[in-house]
């Protein structure tokens, strides 16, 4: 770096010179090189506060403590704080009372979504509308197996559902099968098939879906003369129906309606309940330790069936 | 080649000539500005005073609630008597735009007014030279000799007393800066119980050191280097735009005063260089138009009282357009000039979007969303369902009374709502519709329908949303 002080700016130049442009040696602004070293300096603080330098097994901890996991839980921690009021009270609370809290309710709609999408969508679909044809209960119509009301609906979370319907392939003739579908689809749209009612009758399918072809709640057979179809109001899969049956043991070609129990502990402490008040007891002198083993599988929590059933009663449909 | 290759040399040489008396400031000298009475003097106390209201807005009650409050948790802007809700926000896009607009033409027709007389940066740096100079003295030797000074009592009482108040006052921005966004008594509260929350003491912490740092030590270099404004700015001039210039014609050959007269052969500057010992950026106003001025008008007073005291013409220094002092001519009429008119259509129109947004404020909101899936339900009777959430914001003061009903849609029938529906002010209820409609009645997959919130307690409130019934195609 030569000295040359021949430029009038009397700054000295680094020597170098192209068709007569001298490059000159002028100094940094100094709040820039400042601005410099106190960014080297945070970089310093940064390491020594923070984790930082990766180790054989593992990495420097930093004064401070702080790793990603931490902050995740204590903002969680905050985010449970802030729901703990709702959620304390929502364990006391029956379902009756959320449905009729506008608080309460907006509260369970809003924080079921997530608890629903991971539990529920995957069979019946977001907003309670399974895929066409995929052959899951629609929960957004007023239609229900198994009663609509938010007690029948916490009951049907709680134990979960099993259909039953046996296959009737050896039972019946393709003539007596042919007549019933036609008895079937004729009931769906309100006309009335004096043939196939007595066979209705005499075959038994009157046992389970009642006397006026409705349906009976109790057992979960479905209403067969509404305009909504549990699996297809397509002749062909009607036939199917009657012939291989729903959830038929023997039959490989039967149709499966399984609804999983989401908690054996919640199923039990209802039917007590709804036995007491059956009874004139007061629920709430049952004897939980009597009732209740200990060992009840909960795949989900009492509380977190309540705010489901109060969703789903809520897509549309509830009674 | 060879020939070229000389000219360019000589071209060179030119360059070097031209910046050799050319001086940029880069921190290395602290310039101490002489503080000189004037007209401009007090234009700048008046622009730096509006600061005023903004820096206690938030001490004082409006309305019953705090005068400046940016209320972000209850999602509210109150400004005085202005209440402002985020549905209205697009109203601050307009404000926003008018404020651009405006800073572009008050450039072009008077230069960097905001700069020289309103700029936060200019305005905090200002407060704190006067206090500087009260202690250190007003002129860069008197600075110079009580920075040299041995350190003595006197001394450092002074120059603890300057950091003292320096600190107070970038404390106190911080404070109000806090204050617009939190109620200001309760902050006052937190911040001496040391219970504020990190996020207060955070912006408190930010803004002292910014304050001092930027007002107490980095002056003129933040609008040198880190301001893109003053860049912006400097381009948005032309030949019409007037700013302080010195008249180098009326100026040149600049000379001494000597014996006391006047000498008739020399130009009417008397090179005492007030006008430079008064620029608050240090800058040589004679030099011509140039980065450093924030055209603040300082060396305008400076040399009007010169003149005084000279028995000549004041505005040798003086707001002046180039076509005035180069081309001899008149500045055109600013209604006159394109560029003018453009910025004052565009400033036009946004008032007059702000005005009809002010005048057209709904004291309610009213949305109805159509649940996206599914659609619409067939119901066991083979009707339709369609399923809506209504959202009413309750923008009044007082607790609103909601009915909903439907209309426009024969057949339709509404269900799942629960009578009336009570709004708390600021708030927003979304509850669940479900319009049922028999299958004979939809002729088409879409068709309209008419969503009525009546306030019962306010009819004239009552208000209409246009959405869409949903059926099968």
């Amino acid at each position: 770096m030569a000295e040359n002080k021949s430029n009038p700016n009397e700054v000295s130049d680094t020597g170098h010179e192209w068709d007569g442009i001298k490059e000159l040696d002028n100094p940094c602004p100094r709040w820039w090189l400042n601005s410099l070293y106190l960014s080297g300096l945070i970089v310093v603080v940064y390491f020594v506060l923070y984790p930082s330098l990766p180790l054989v097994n593992d990495s420097t901890k930093g004064l401070l403590g702080w790793t990603q996991i931490k902050e995740y839980k204590e903002d969680l921690a905050k985010v449970e704080a802030k729901r703990a009021p709702f959620e304390n009270q929502l364990a006391v609370m029956t379902v009756e009372e959320i449905l009729a809290d506008q608080k309460m309710l907006n509260y369970s709609i809003g924080s079921s979504k997530v608890l629903y999408g991971d539990n529920c969508a995957a069979c019946h679909g977001m907003g309670g509308n399974p895929a066409a044809g995929s052959g899951y209960p629609i929960l957004a119509d007023d239609d229900w197996l198994y009663g609509g009301s938010i007690y029948d609906i916490e009951m049907s979370i709680a134990n979960g559902r099993i259909g039953m319907m046996p296959a009737h392939s050896a039972l019946l003739n393709t003539e007596e099968v042919d007549q019933l579908v036609q008895f079937v689809v004729d009931s769906s749209n309100g006309v009335s098939n004096e043939a196939g009612l007595a066979l209705y009758n005499t075959k038994g399918c009157v046992a389970c879906h009642g006397a006026d072809a409705k349906g009976v709640q109790a057992m979960g057979s479905a209403n067969l003369t509404d305009k909504i179809w549990r699996f297809s109001g397509d002749e062909e899969q009607i036939r199917h129906t009657i012939l291989h049956g729903v959830n038929a043991v023997a039959d490989a070609e039967t149709r499966v309606a399984v609804m999983p129990q989401w908690s054996e502990k919640l199923a039990i402490m209802l039917e007590a309940r709804a036995y007491a008040i059956e009874e004139g007891e007061d629920p709430n002198d049952i004897d939980w330790d009597d009732e209740l083993e200990g060992d009840e599988a909960e795949r989900l929590t009492e509380t977190e069936i309540k705010k489901l059933a109060v969703y789903v009663h809520q897509f549309g449909g509830g009674q | 080649m060879s020939e070229k290759k000389d000219n360019l040399v000589i071209n060179v040489d030119e360059i070097y000539a031209e910046t050799s008396n050319w001086h940029v400031n880069a921190g290395g000298i602290k310039v101490v500005a002489k503080r000189m009475a004037g007209r401009f003097r007090r234009l700048k106390w008046f622009g730096m005073s509006v600061w005023l209201i903004l820096f206690l807005g938030p001490y004082f009650r409006w309305n019953d609630s705090q005068a400046i409050l940016f209320d972000i948790p209850n999602q509210q802007f109150n400004f005085f008597d202005i209440t402002v809700f985020p549905q209205d926000i697009w109203m601050l896009s307009l404000t926003l735009l008018f404020f651009a607009i405006l800073l572009a033409a008050v450039t072009s027709v008077a230069g960097r007014v905001f700069c020289g007389y309103f700029c936060f940066q200019t305005v905090w740096t200002d407060v704190y030279t006067f206090i500087e100079t009260k202690l250190e003295g007003d002129t860069p030797q008197k600075a110079n000799k009580f920075k040299n000074a041995a350190w003595s009592i006197n001394k450092v009482s002074r120059v603890l007393t300057k950091h003292s108040l320096w600190l107070i006052i970038a404390a106190l921005t911080g404070v109000s800066f806090t204050a617009w966004f939190t109620d200001a008594y309760q902050l006052w509260h937190d911040y001496l119980t040391l219970q504020a929350s990190l996020t207060a003491w955070l912006v408190l912490g930010t803004f002292t050191v910014g304050t001092y740092v930027f007002a107490g030590f980095m002056r003129e270099q933040v609008c040198f280097w880190l301001c893109p404004y003053a860049r912006l700015q400097g381009v948005m001039y032309d030949q019409d735009t007037v700013l302080p210039s010195y008249d180098a014609e009326r100026g040149e050959p600049r000379g001494k005063i000597k014996k006391g007269h006047l000498d008739t052969q020399k130009g009417s500057c008397i090179d005492c260089k007030v006008c430079v010992a008064v620029c608050p950026t240090g800058i040589d106003i004679r030099q011509g138009q140039q980065e450093g001025c924030i055209t603040c008008g300082m060396c305008i007073d400076a040399c009007d009282s010169i003149m005084e005291k000279t028995n000549q013409p004041t505005g040798l220094i003086r707001y002046a357009s180039y076509k005035e002092l180069h081309h001899n001519k008149n500045a055109v009429s600013i209604f006159k000039r394109p560029r003018v008119i453009i910025y004052s259509l565009i400033l036009m129109a946004a008032l007059a979007g702000i005005g009809y947004g002010f005048s057209n404020l709904s004291p309610t909101e009213f949305k109805v969303v159509h649940e996206r899936q599914p659609l619409f339900v067939r119901l066991s009777d083979g009707s339709i369902q369609n399923k809506y959430t209504l959202k009413l914001l309750n923008k009044t003061k007082q607790p609103l009374i909601i009915h909903y009903s439907i209309q426009g849609l024969d057949g339709a029938s509404l269900h799942g709502l629960r009578g009336e529906l009570t709004i708390e002010p600021g708030k927003v209820v979304p509850v669940t519709a479900l319009v049922r409609v028999p299958a004979d009645k939809l002729s088409k997959d879409l068709v309209p329908i008419v969503f009525i919130g009546t306030v019962t307690s306010m009819p004239h409130l009552s208000i209409k949303y246009n959405s869409m019934f949903m059926g099968p195609k």
